[in-house]
């Protein structure tokens, strides 16, 4: 198998040389351990209201201020960080889930299976992605499952094109040959031999993705068809805060930096892999 | 060459953008002046008209533009007492069964023909028409007869004494001469309304904007101001800043912006800030069919474990008053000795234990082992309804009691919920009207599918008092039906009554001659005006 | 040329097909009937009139032969009226709304391939230095930064505190009073900030497709060979490889469009600007059945008109596929 010690430290040497991607890299991982710590990180609760100190600046008490009903920004950052994380990589999964399996078939098969796939996608690929979840969300309910499952089956056809690719490459290699001939069935040879193989560049496209879907998560936020409150999510406090720019800044610009810093980060390690796993640019 | 062919260019055109006819902005005048005609007015809105033939249309941003265009035969004044429009008076037969309405000669639609009884009976008949899809043939359906002896005088007969009757003639009348017979629902109207109104359409841009001129033959006079721009600005954020950046003239201000984002001597030096109680209340409704709500002790615990004041300072900032009854304090029908269930968690304990649910060892309230759960639904869009739910699920998660937020985009909120009765409870808003009659929200036969009271209230007691309060004249029994039914309400409590939000109105300062009243600001829009040296817009 | 063409032309047609049925499929994922919203917002209105609205609709009839009439209709572009009190047409309703969303979206992409090309290559060119390091972090902040809060800021910044640009809305009051001159320069003054705010969101994609191209073009023989016949390192670049990498660029316009009408409904929302995107919006939350079928079926065949016309530039741009050897 392709899969060996030699490409992981080919792979590792130039990713590390890479230090945008690794500082991105420690982000995330910061990240996940905030929200995962998020009850040790702060003190308050995420809905505890306190209605007499509404829209308060940062203090030492509240080092994000209070929101519009007087709960701690830095705690709702914090805790926000679970629900972003966690719409982005549910949604990214289903997407890389949907979209491998549909290349694998078309790749693997071809002929018939192939085109009528590849037609679907695309048909799928035609569409306004942001149109296509609007409709959905709003014709179903925004719930946070909603909202991750439809963004994962709105974004899986650029996988669905890349595993495709990869497969019809691998088909052809040795190593499968000696599989068939061998007599193994097309279900060991996908998923033992081929799908292995397929998946690094898919790992770059889920990186990709999770910026994605934090972004969109916010943007249906803001049309107030996101996840909804009291649940906070980094899109809809910076909601919340958009109608007091001027004078609570406080309220939009600590989720606004999140997920800057946050679809930043895991763009950058796209990039990372992307440039590691690209025999072109090793020298 | 080429290049400076380009400056050249450019040059002429910021010497164009200069020269524009835009307003010299930030040129905010205070100065006084006799009244004038000219200028204009901006007023921002969220929603764009559905339809300006008001009879078809059920969204307020459609009721702003037609509001200017049409008349009723009636309307409130500044007071809230109802006063002649196209009808120049009226006479009650001593029945108090047929109305007379003696119309005003020489009002002219805004295309020059001559307004007559024909139109009103015109109204009144499409309004009832079955096919007509409108939500208000409702009041119209109690007339027995209606019949315009000469063009101007109207008649209407019913055949109960009706107390609203009066008041629902203050609906818009229709030209007769342009829709008679034809299919209102296709008519060009919708798009190109023609009125008695003091204002007159002239283009609606798509998703841009409306803008209206003033009609020089209105009955009352021609208005000052010349132009009513309305402009579509879906985001709210948007429309703040377009308020601060001198593009609006008025808008409504939120508590938070009235409050702590207008409070600059800039600010004040250019616009009017002005606040007084809105015609509306807030509630959350519990559905009574629900057995968890059927023990009118859960109510009143429910009630006592809220506290409406901590409400009105956290989602209102003050700006509002706790609401006891489904009427706005300081009206006539308004009982101001209502007692009511102040925040008392101790009270709502007690009660609760009366009727069966105790804490458990996890402090959860529980009965017979099923913990007291339940979803407050609300709509999407209104952000103080929201908030106001997330402190009612603040405050009784402190009683054990678990409450779920469900928000629900409004077509779909009214479809699948409120329609059909498929809910447990709901935090939602009604418009108080100057007429205190109750009969669509509380009355035992409106608790069917797609009606008013869909928390499914009956109490015969309530029904008998509604009934009478709507078949007398005399304001003082009506008055004593009305304080009963808030005294019945106030112990049943099928809503926890919330609060009565304030109206934060701004309006740029360069116009005058605003008079707050009861009524609000806006009744004497026609007479507000803006010095000659203070005008922006040509 | 011509039977490449031609070949093109009829791919379209199960691609239509699957797009209508996407659209179909989607809306009948609503519980419920789509009429029912309809008359149930109008509860005066009489049993007779749902019948004729159902039978109008065809929703007596099963599933396939409601798509088909559907499709029927569909091929005239005629999508029924609007479910929204206004009951127009909806196709006269996107008719007026597309030119804004369409010319906003045309020019953003321009701009975008003007910025997004020479920072690519630049970004190519000096690979891993720090330049490019500078390039790649500057573009995916314009990627990240969420659009409505950016948008929210500058139009405060710009709008509000300095005055120099409008707030919203595509033209200020009069403007139908002024010159052409005028008025396109209030017009362009409306537009700077949705179309740079647009460009700066959507320059990730492109610049960093274009170093990836020129990058691979950089490594290819003929690169190495002009190298080595010592042509200056500025001829190389931009004679040989800039052209060869443009190439794939093409069809990446075609599919860059999905994405571009797709954030126009934050856009058209925050800047009140009366495009497509807002109707949408408003469509689906009104639950307006016909004009959300309408919208993302001439959505989703805008971006078919795209790629075919990507495809036919490639064509043209491509010698073998011109010589029809492709």
């Amino acid at each position: 198998m392709l899969k060996d010690s030699y490409f992981h430290e080919v792979f590792w040497k130039q990713f590390r040389r890479n230090r945008l991607a690794l500082a991105a890299c420690g982000i995330i991982v910061f990240l996940f351990l905030l929200s995962l710590f998020a009850p040790f990180v702060t003190p308050c609760k995420p809905d505890a209201l306190d209605l007499y100190h509404v829209l308060m600046p940062p203090s030492a008490a509240h080092w994000f201020g209070t929101d519009e009903l007087g709960r701690d920004v830095f705690t709702r950052v914090v805790y926000g960080a679970r629900i972003s994380l966690k719409v982005g990589f549910v949604a990214v999964g289903i997407s890389i889930a949907v979209g491998t399996l549909v290349g694998l078939l078309a790749g693997y098969y071809g002929g018939v299976v192939d085109s009528l796939l590849m037609r679907f996608v695309d048909i799928m690929l035609c569409f306004p992605t942001f149109f296509l979840i609007l409709a959905v969300i709003t014709i179903l309910e925004p719930s946070i499952w909603n909202i991750m499952a439809v963004i994962g089956l709105t974004s899986w056809m650029g996988v669905a094109r890349l595993v495709r690719a990869e497969v019809l490459s691998l088909r052809e290699r040795d190593f499968v040959l000696a599989a068939r001939a061998l007599g193994a069935s097309d279900a060991r040879i996908i998923f033992r031999h081929i799908l292995p193989n397929a998946l690094s560049p898919v790992l770059v496209s889920a990186s990709l993705g999770v910026a994605g879907a934090i972004l969109t998560e916010s943007a249906l936020s803001f049309l107030g068809i996101g996840v909804q409150p009291p649940t906070p999510s980094w899109g809809n406090i910076l909601t919340s805060g958009k109608d007091y720019i001027e004078f609570a800044w406080w309220l939009s610009l600590y989720p606004g930096l999140a997920i800057l810093v946050t679809v930043l980060a895991y763009n950058l390690v796209g990039e990372g892999i992307r440039d590691a796993l690209d025999p072109r640019i090793r020298e | 060459m080429p290049g400076r062919w380009f400056a050249a260019l450019l040059f002429c055109c910021i010497l164009a953008g200069c020269n524009g006819d835009k307003p010299q902005e930030r040129r905010i005048s205070r100065s006084s002046g006799p009244p004038a005609y000219g200028d204009a007015i901006v007023v921002g809105s969220i929603g764009e008209p559905s339809t300006l033939i008001p009879l078809l249309a059920t969204d307020s941003a459609s009721f702003d533009i037609a509001g200017l265009v049409y008349n009723g035969l009636v309307r409130y004044d500044k007071n809230l007492k109802l006063e002649g429009d196209l009808a120049r008076s009226w006479d009650v037969s001593p029945d108090g069964l047929t109305i007379t309405f003696h119309l005003r000669r020489g009002v002219k639609w805004q295309d020059g023909v001559e307004f007559t009884s024909r139109d009103v009976l015109y109204t009144y008949r499409v309004t009832i028409d079955p096919k007509t899809p409108t939500a208000y043939s409702g009041d119209f359906k109690q007339v027995k007869t209606a019949e315009a002896p000469d063009p101007y005088t109207f008649r209407v007969t019913y055949a109960r004494p009706f107390a609203p009757a009066l008041a629902s003639w203050g609906n818009a009348i229709l030209p007769a001469h342009l829709l008679e017979g034809k299919d209102i629902t296709k008519s060009d109207l919708s798009r190109h309304p023609v009125g008695t109104g003091p204002y007159r359409f002239k283009e609606w841009v798509p998703g841009q904007k409306l803008v209206l001129e003033s009609y020089h033959d209105y009955y009352e006079g021609r208005p000052y101001i010349d132009r009513y721009v309305y402009r579509i600005i879906p985001d709210s954020s948007t429309m703040y800043m377009e308020l601060k950046a001198g593009s609006l003239d008025r808008m409504g201000l939120t508590p938070v912006q009235y409050a702590r984002q207008t409070t600059s001597r800039e600010f004040l030096d250019r616009f009017n800030k002005f606040r007084y109680p809105a015609s509306g209340y807030t509630f959350l409704g519990y559905n009574l069919r629900n057995p968890l709500f059927s023990d009118r002790r859960v109510r009143q615990a429910l009630t006592s474990a809220i506290d409406k004041k901590e409400i009105v300072q956290g989602v209102l900032l003050g700006m509002g008053q706790v609401a006891r009854g489904p009427y706005k304090p300081g009206t006539w029908a308004y009982d101001p000795h209502i007692h009511d269930f102040d925040y008392d968690p101790a009270r709502a304990v007690r009660l609760l234990a009366e009727a069966g649910w105790q804490r458990n060892g996890d402090g959860i309230m529980e009965k017979n082992g099923r913990p007291f759960q339940f979803t407050i639904l609300t709509n999407q869009g209104n952000d103080q309804r929201l908030r106001t739910a997330q402190i009612i699920q603040w405050r009784l998660k402190q009683i054990g009691i678990d409450v779920k937020i469900r928000v629900v985009e409004w077509a779909s909120f009214l479809k699948n919920f409120v329609d059909t009765g498929n809910f447990e409870a709901l935090v939602l808003g009604w418009t108080i009207s100057p007429d205190p009659d109750l009969y669509d929200v509380w009355d035992s036969s409106k608790t069917g599918p797609k009606e008013l009271n869909f928390v499914g209230f009956k109490n015969s007691e309530v029904d008998r008092l509604i009934a009478e309060g709507r078949t007398t004249f005399d304001q003082g029994k009506r008055r004593r039906c009305y304080w009963r039914i808030q005294e019945i309400l106030a112990k049943e409590q099928p809503y926890t009554f919330l609060y009565v939000p304030d109206e934060l109105p701004v309006v740029s300062a360069r116009f005058h001659g605003i008079r707050p009243a009861p009524a609000g600001i806006d009744y004497n829009f026609i007479r507000w005006y803006v010095p000659k040296e203070g005008q922006l817009y040509q | 040329m011509i039977t490449y063409l031609l070949k093109r032309l009829v791919m379209l047609v199960p691609l239509l097909v699957g797009i209508s049925l996407v659209t179909f499929t989607v809306i009948h994922l609503a519980p419920g009937e789509p009429v029912e919203m309809q008359t149930s917002l109008n509860p005066k209105i009489s049993a007779a009139a749902r019948e004729r609205m159902r039978e109008f609709y065809g929703l007596d009839k099963p599933l396939y032969v409601q798509y088909l009439s559907w499709l029927k209709r569909m091929a005239k572009l005629d999508f029924g009226r609007s479910f929204a009190p206004d009951g127009r047409p909806v196709i006269e309703k996107i008719r007026e709304r597309i030119p804004v969303t369409l010319s906003l979206n045309v020019i953003s992409l321009v701009l975008e391939m003007g910025l997004a090309i020479p920072i690519g290559v630049l970004a190519a060119v000096r690979r891993n230095s720090r330049l490019d390091r500078a390039i790649t972090v500057f573009v995916f902040l314009g990627f990240a930064v969420p659009t409505f809060w950016l948008a929210l800021l500058l139009m405060y910044l710009f709008g509000v505190q300095l005055g120099w640009l409008p707030v919203s809305g595509l033209h200020s009051l009069g403007s139908d009073r002024l010159g052409l001159l005028a008025w396109s320069w209030d017009l362009a003054k409306h537009l700077l900030l949705p179309v740079s705010i647009a460009t700066f969101g959507s320059l990730a994609g492109m610049s960093r497709y274009m170093r990836a191209t020129m990058l691979e073009v950089l490594n290819q023989d003929y690169i190495t060979t002009a190298r080595a016949k010592g042509l200056s390192e500025r001829v190389v670049i931009w004679r040989h490889a800039f052209r060869n990498a443009l190439l794939p660029l093409i069809t990446l316009l075609g599919f860059s469009l999905p994405g571009l009408i797709g954030g126009s409904v934050i856009f058209e929302t925050i800047f009140a600007i009366p495009g497509m995107g807002q109707l949408f919006y408003q469509g689906v939350m009104g639950r307006d059945y016909p004009l959300v079928m309408g919208i993302l079926v001439i959505g989703a065949g805008l971006t078919l008109i795209g790629n075919l016309l990507a495809d036919v530039g490639y064509a043209l741009a491509d010698p073998r596929i011109r010589h029809g050897r492709g």
